[in-house]
């Protein structure tokens, strides 16, 4: 069924008691030409883009849990295209334009909002290094905006400007970042896939790769039995080596965990999104009205989908050393994703030493706003068996040649990036 | 994550005295060693789920490297916390 004005009328008429359901549950077919392992948003898109855009519909995405139970639903809904590098700055871009034309794309509200978002900086060298990326998005044709003390002010009056020790100096703004719903967005690709003819299977864990005498994949062991494929794509983000290690995949990666937190529901009040140059925060308002924010992961290795309270102490006191109001406002919920922290702080999105063989992974805590991109990226590369040009520098042999895409600049330390 | 941490010098002690390296197991190569064994040493991490080794730095107290042995996959329970010089003779034995 196509979603419109309609079509909520009339169910509205019927007392939304005849809305058919989003996806199919089918039962695993013995053989799919792509599996897909990991029904997240980067499986759910990649599946969508394949049968969309690269007309491969024999495909199955398998889901150990069910859809979009992950981090696409753990995550602080976050999407921008403000980076520095080469190896980035294009690639978050292709994906901005996507989330820019999603909605219509896959005819599904994923309440994307483009209502900005303010990078803020506390002292002279940090602006100096926000007006460098600001210069780098322009030069990738990418509008940016150095906001200085009065500016910011103007837009977010309730900020602590006068801290003694991080007093803001301005802001770098890129106003076509902002927000979309999270859920929507898995739920979208989800349905896309589906209508295309794309098997969705959920409860299905991967236990085991099923590889031949040449080492090439025939398939997967899973919980509900033997699945063959001819092309095995692994976006598995989070349990990257569990998955990778089941086909002796050498990987750049550490899993950590990471917390977000919402409040109770306020009145609108933070119009954009916000992240403290002086901390790791970084907070929005939801259309429900809970403030959404979060900061540092907790810096240990953990597969755990929770974290440490002294994390939890960390992440408000640098929120409340921003925003002083917050100090009056009470944390509704809080939870913790799963990431894999990659060695030089960005993605991969690549084939493997082994021929069919397709691995997407190393997100860190970016990986929702890369959703579209990741999804498209990796189906062209499954689909052609080439990188598609945005994703040239996501190699992972990168770091073997010395071609780190080191954002942050802080060198394989994972658990800083 | 528990919270407190035994440091075997300073007693039990709030984790936020404590600074996290990482990955405790990879061995640094000699210094000749060969491009491979050095990237597999920086870059490579086998990231097991379950019982693992981690380098603590005990930055706010007695400013010892520590191996922190916990578990990173429910529990996050603390098995043992060695002072890394220790860890390393019994390593080498």
């Amino acid at each position: 069924m196509r979603y419109s004005a309609l079509s909520i009328f009339r169910q509205a008429l019927s007392g939304n008691r005849n809305w058919a359901p989003m996806w199919r549950e089918p039962e695993p077919k013995p053989h799919y030409d792509v599996i897909i392992v990991g029904g997240g948003g980067h499986g759910l898109a990649t599946a969508y883009y394949l049968a969309k855009e690269f007309g491969i519909t024999n495909v199955a995405v398998l889901e150990k849990s069910y859809l979009g139970s992950g981090n696409v639903g753990r995550n602080t809904t976050i999407i921008r295209s403000n980076y520095l590098l080469e190896g980035n700055e294009p690639f978050y871009e292709f994906s901005m334009k996507l989330w820019e034309g999603l909605e219509q794309d896959f005819n599904y509200n994923a309440m994307v909002s483009q209502r900005g978002i303010v990078n803020l900086f506390h002292s002279d060298g940090q602006r100096d290094a926000y007006a460098r990326r600001g210069n780098a998005m322009m030069m990738h044709g990418v509008a940016a905006e150095l906001l200085d003390r009065e500016q910011v002010h103007k837009m977010m009056p309730y900020l602590n400007y006068d801290h003694a020790r991080f007093p803001i100096l301005g802001g770098l703004l890129q106003k076509r970042g902002g927000t979309a719903r999270h859920d929507a967005v898995a739920w979208g690709y989800g349905r896309g896939a589906d209508s295309r003819g794309v098997d969705l299977i959920q409860n299905c864990e991967v236990t085991g790769i099923r590889r031949d005498e040449a080492g090439n994949v025939q398939g997967v062991e899973t919980s509900r039995g033997f699945i063959g494929c001819n092309k095995l794509a692994l976006a598995t983000a989070g349990h990257t080596s569990v998955t990778g290690q089941m086909a002796g995949l050498e990987l750049p990666i550490e899993t950590h965990v990471l917390q977000a937190f919402v409040s109770e529901g306020i009145k609108p009040v933070i119009d954009n999104v916000i992240t403290y140059g002086a901390g790791h925060f970084y907070i929005s308002q939801s259309d429900k009205g809970g403030l959404v924010f979060g900061a540092d992961i907790d810096y240990y290795s953990s597969y755990a989908q929770r974290g440490n309270l002294a994390t939890v102490e960390h992440t408000i006191e640098e929120g409340v050393s921003l925003i002083p109001g917050l100090s009056r406002v009470r944390v509704l919920r809080a939870w913790g994703g799963v990431m894999d922290m990659s060695m030089d702080g960005s993605p991969i999105i690549d084939r493997t030493p082994i021929d069919n063989l397709y691995l997407n992974c190393g997100w860190c805590y970016g990986g929702f706003k890369a959703t579209p991109a990741s999804g498209f990226c990796f189906a062209h590369l499954i689909a052609k068996n080439e990188a598609h040009p945005v994703t040239r520098l996501l190699r992972l042999d990168r770091f073997k040649r010395g071609f780190a895409v080191d954002e942050g600049g802080k060198g394989p330390q994972p658990n800083l990036h | 994550m528990a919270s407190l941490i035994t440091c075997p010098h300073c007693g039990i002690r709030p984790k936020e005295e404590f600074s996290i390296r990482g990955d405790a197991s990879p061995v640094r190569p000699a210094a000749a060693a060969s491009d491979d064994a050095w990237y597999a040493y920086v870059f490579v991490r086998d990231n097991p789920k379950g019982r693992i080794i981690e380098h603590w730095h005990h930055s706010a107290g007695c400013r010892r490297w520590l191996v922190v042995e916990r578990d990173n996959a429910a529990s996050h329970e603390v098995y043992s916390v060695t002072d890394a010089s220790v860890h390393a003779k019994g390593a080498a034995r």
